[in-house]
């Protein structure tokens, strides 16, 4: 049975592509054939991410537009054998995307892929709702900081309004991701705890991605954060949340980089 | 001394900021979802308790705290006012 995943956030800048890169990976890496989508017509960045941006030929709006095919548009990954991306278009902008095309596009997409991952663009509008339309589940990204956890809120609610499942009754499932989570400033009572921010959103927790270098060091250098240093404790928090997604009961906890001797006995931070 | 006292004062820790962010999203989230047609009894409730009160008394808006803590199988609400002497 394939699945559609919308990866959406309502506020920009918090990791949702970061996170659909990692996840879309890490699924891919447990088996799994993925597509990541990206639905950011206009500022696309999911191929920078995955280190594509040099292979984009066609996008989504061609495909939705019959400017090509599907297999025209997909670009297969070089690292992972099962993970392919449709990436946005660069030059058009969001109103380019028609909902009848849309739905012909998802339609193949389950047909061909187990996982469907949708990177949303930011915001409310037009782009995130058609993103998030055709979801069966939803990840939400959320900073534990006052704005990202408004924002989250309000795409809960379109969630529940705004999607086909929505419309027939069905319900989206939910899943919150915390992103930038930093234990220490926590602790010292400076950062929204995990359980402030599941109990003010009510959505239950797959996963916590501590804040970490590694994060824009593999954006760097084009690879998902679960590729680019596979031992990072970003990389090892996707991949739980990832096996959550998948149904494995991981337990949760929230992986911190390692410290080798030498930086500890310096102070120093772990690269 | 005093030069060294001065040098050597501990650091007071800077008060805890966290709680606070919780209770305003608390508060305002309350509303909101009233506001984009998500579940608001809470938020009613609060606006008619309000509205009781001012019947009785004027006070300033400021005067008057509310604090939503929201569970999953409970929420509670607790409404405190600075009453004027």
């Amino acid at each position: 049975m394939s699945k559609v995943i919308v990866i959406t956030s309502g506020k920009g800048g918090v990791g949702k592509t970061t996170s659909t890169a990692a996840l879309g990976s890490a699924l891919a890496l447990q088996g799994k054939s993925v597509v990541v989508v990206d639905f950011d017509v206009g500022l696309r960045n999911l191929d920078l991410i995955m280190g594509a941006e040099r292979r984009v030929v066609y996008d989504l709006i061609n495909v939705t537009q019959n400017q090509a095919k599907l297999h025209q548009a997909l670009i297969r990954d070089k690292r992972v054998e099962n993970l392919w991306l449709l990436p946005a278009s660069q030059t058009r902008d969001k109103d380019a995307l028609n909902e009848k095309g849309l739905a012909r596009l998802m339609k193949e997409l389950r047909a061909q892929f187990d996982y469907v991952v949708c990177d949303s663009p930011a915001g409310i509008e037009r782009g995130a709702i058609l993103a998030m339309r055709h979801a069966d589940e939803a990840v939400i990204v959320t900073n534990p900081e006052v704005s990202s956890v408004r924002d989250s809120d309000r795409i809960i609610g379109l969630l529940d309004s705004k999607t086909e499942r929505a419309e027939k009754g069905a319900k989206v499932e939910k899943h919150l991701l915390i992103t930038r989570y930093d234990q220490a400033r926590a602790g010292r009572g400076d950062m929204l705890k995990i359980d402030d921010v599941m109990e003010i959103l009510l959505v239950p927790l797959l996963g916590v991605i501590p804040e970490s270098e590694q994060v824009l060091r593999a954006s760097n250098i084009g690879q998902p954060v679960t590729l680019a240093n596979p031992l990072s404790a970003p990389a090892r928090a996707y991949g739980d949340a990832a096996r959550r997604l998948l149904g494995e009961s991981v337990m949760m906890n929230v992986p911190h980089e390692r410290q080798n001797l030498i930086a500890r006995i310096f102070g120093g931070r772990a690269a | 001394m005093s030069f060294l006292t001065r040098w050597w004062k501990p650091k007071e820790p800077a008060p805890s900021t966290a709680p606070v962010a919780r209770e305003r999203l608390q508060v305002l989230l309350s509303h909101e979802r009233g506001a984009t047609g998500q579940s608001n009894l809470l938020g009613l409730i609060k606006e008619d308790v309000l509205a009781a009160i001012k019947r009785h008394i004027s006070v300033p808006s400021e005067a008057v705290h509310v604090k939503v803590e929201r569970r999953k199988a409970i929420s509670t609400m607790r409404i405190s006012l600075d009453l004027p002497k």
